[in-house]
């Protein structure tokens, strides 16, 4: 049978607004994935560091506090210092559509804004997994 | 509120309705959908008749405006009166910035000021904290001494103004800055009017800015109440949110049933200290979301008005008529906002803002159609705050008061929202109170539950959001947004730095180690903190030396 892909379901800097990443957490399970979810307040550091452990496939990050474009791509570069390149990483919140092509050039695959249907997130993650 | 004979007719004349005229035309023409809900999934009646409401005593249960059980509104003339408090929560990058903002939407009209801070404020780290980086600014302003505290209020006199500060975890420190402030205008705290949010409960629960431990936020909590019925005794002391747990996807019944849990709990934990219900009981405020479903909505704001009468009376044994009465500041809700087609949202606000007004609000936000991007630009705010200016002068809905009382569908889903709140409490209460609820993870459970629920059903389709699984368009996205210069972060380090050279050290570290000392003690913590916040020691220390003493919370991880 195949592996179920493992995902880190993230909140990076100080905002609270966890309903998104817990949302997006349950889809990600009901749709058999094995989630991990971290809780609040976890820094660039902490979230690399979980992703190592859990030997997860995916980290998806949420943030709504507009300090994605320092927060976002520091996780994608702390994971290549650490020499893991194979896994995908996705970002969503409330971020300005003239912010996402900075993103997606910094490493991170895909930004879901307001409004994604959960089902939309499950089949880009299926269909970009890169561990398999 | 019938007599028997007459409901007799009623019930059989609805009866032959229903057999006559319905039974056969929906077997022709069905309707939209086999069962209608409101937005928080209560089933809906095809029809409310007298019958609905036969069992509801008019004199105990609704009332008179001003009167228990405040069914129909807190005060007795309402907006006849005085129109409620419009004020729009704002507040970015520096204070000198947020000022400028503060002072235009004086200009515009707005009666209140609303100060949104933001995230490393809210929790107690200073601008140049590790775990600051790339917030500073962002979600509102930063704020990391007194000297922050003046320019913010520079050339604001606070004995016109009442101020709201979204404050929670460092609400002390935020509150002596702001007395600071008033002192140096020259302004006695007997003058000073605002609210601090201060309600931790809701943070564990569902907005995360806590700093420490359950006991000892709600010591800091009651050392307020306490301070501030001395001293400053216009502040209200505490803004009891269920706002958030909206907003975190709970149903109406369970924003009502989980913020009075809290404030069950805020009150338990002053009489505990020794207060007197009467004396800060008053000064309690409450805070709530007003979404979409006009007639639900202005059923929620009854009920909770109704149901936390009744819990201070009976529970409390209040005596004063002021320790009953539930006024409550609305909020438009943030997340019903889309960021498809954008300006629709001036609609959806519209509609929130009428339910927010037909419901008795004291005060209101309305919030801008571009939230879902980012924070509102000058423009956005604007039509925010004239969409209010528009219910207030030209619709008509304040010139009576509670104008929707005596529907029988209003009276009945009052009155059923009431009873699944006060069934919530009563499981809350098993549990051994809203602190215990929180720590075991059931009242995140109910939220998270309901909103996976709801997105489920947008996702199906059952839910219409127009725009975002509806009537969708292609759209150009290049619109115009508020940005937040990343310069911001830079400038406040800067000033930051200066300040801790300029200032006397001495003074401070006095001043720390003095409040360090009172902290391990069952001393009020509030003349300690105004003496540190006086010194410029930073909020960032203040908060900092009471982790040392207190520990900090671990949040208890739930899916």
């Amino acid at each position: 049978m195949e592996r179920p892909i493992r995902v880190l379901v993230a909140k990076p800097g100080l905002d609270g607004h966890d309903r998104g990443a817990k949302v997006i957490a349950r889809a990600l399970r009901d749709a058999g994935m094995e989630v991990i979810y971290t809780g609040l307040r976890q820094t660039p550091e902490q979230i690399v560091e979980a992703a190592i452990q859990e030997d997860v496939d995916v980290v998806a990050m949420s943030i709504l506090s507009g300090a994605h474009n320092t927060l976002f791509p520091k996780v994608v570069n702390l994971l290549k210092e650490r020499g893991v390149t194979d896994r995908l990483i996705v970002g969503g919140g409330v971020i300005p559509e003239d912010d996402i092509p900075f993103l997606i050039s910094s490493g991170v695959e895909a930004i879901f804004t307001p409004g994604t249907s959960t089902k939309d997130v499950v089949e880009f993650i299926k269909t970009h997994v890169k561990r398999q | 509120m019938y007599n028997e004979d007459k409901l007799d007719k009623i019930l059989s004349s609805y009866q032959n309705w229903e057999d006559n005229k319905i039974a056969k035309l929906i077997e022709k023409f069905p309707e939209r959908k086999k069962t209608f809900t409101t937005g928080s999934g209560l089933e809906v009646k095809r029809l409310y008749t007298p019958v609905d409401i036969k069992d509801i005593d008019y004199e105990e249960e609704i009332g008179y405006p001003g009167q228990f059980p405040f069914t129909r509104g807190v005060q007795p003339t309402m907006y006849r009166g005085r129109l409620w408090t419009m004020r729009q929560y704002a507040g970015f990058a520096t204070a000198e910035e947020s000022n400028k903002r503060y002072k235009y939407l004086l200009e515009q009209g707005q009666t209140g000021l609303s100060v949104a801070f933001d995230l490393p404020t809210q929790i107690g780290y200073d601008s140049d904290h590790p775990l600051s980086e790339g917030e500073v600014g962002k979600v509102g302003v930063a704020i990391d001494s007194l000297k922050d505290m003046e320019i913010l209020f520079d050339g604001i006199p606070l004995d016109k103004v009442s101020t709201s500060m979204t404050i929670n975890a460092p609400a002390s420190v935020l509150l002596a800055m702001y007395i600071a402030v008033a002192e140096k205008q020259g302004v006695t705290t007997d003058k000073l009017r605002g609210t601090i949010q201060n309600d931790i409960l809701k943070e564990y629960i569902a907005r995360g800015t806590y700093i420490f431990p359950p006991e000892e936020s709600m010591r800091l909590i009651t050392n307020i109440f306490e301070y501030c019925s001395k001293y400053v005794p216009q502040w209200n002391t505490i803004s009891i949110s269920g706002y958030h747990i909206r907003e975190a996807g709970s149903t109406a019944a369970q924003e009502v049933a989980f913020t009075l849990a809290d404030g069950i709990a805020y009150v338990e934990a002053a009489i505990n200290a020794g207060l007197e219900v009467d004396e800060f009981a008053p000064r309690l405020s409450f805070f709530f979301n007003a979404h979409n479903d006009l007639l639900e909505e202005v059923a929620k704001f009854r009920a909770a008005r109704r149901l936390w009468a009744k819990i201070m009376r009976d529970r409390f044994k209040a005596k004063s008529e002021k320790s009953m009465q539930l006024k409550f500041h609305t909020q438009t809700a943030g997340s019903t906002l889309t960021a498809q087609q954008p300006d629709n949202n001036i609609v959806r606000v519209a509609i929130q803002t009428l339910a927010a007004v037909l419901g008795g609000t004291q005060s209101l936000h309305t919030n801008s159609r571009d939230e879902a991007l980012a924070l509102p630009t000058e423009d956005s705010v604007m039509i925010a705050l004239r969409t209010q200016q528009i219910v207030a002068y030209e619709s008509g809905v304040t010139e009576t008061i509670d104008p929707l009382a005596g529907s029988y569908y209003i009276e009945s889903l009052t009155d059923k929202i009431e009873k699944e709140a006060m069934e919530y409490i009563k499981n809350i209460d098993n549990l051994g109170g809203a602190t215990k609820a929180i720590e075991t993870g059931y009242i995140q459970k109910e939220i998270q539950n309901s909103a996976y629920k709801y997105q489920m059903q947008v996702e199906s389709g059952e839910r219409v959001v127009v725009g975002v699984n509806k009537f969708k368009i292609e759209e150009n996205h290049k619109k115009e947004i508020l940005k937040v210069d990343p310069q911001v972060e830079i400038v406040q380090k800067k000033k930051l730095q200066r300040l801790r050279q300029e200032r006397d050290n001495v003074k401070v570290k006095e001043s720390i180690d003095m409040l360090v000392e009172k902290a391990k003690t069952d001393e009020n913590l509030m003349p300690y903190i105004l003496e540190a916040v006086k010194s410029y020691a930073t909020l960032g220390e203040i908060c900092g030396a009471l982790r040392e003493v207190f520990g900090e919370y671990e949040q208890s991880v739930i899916l």
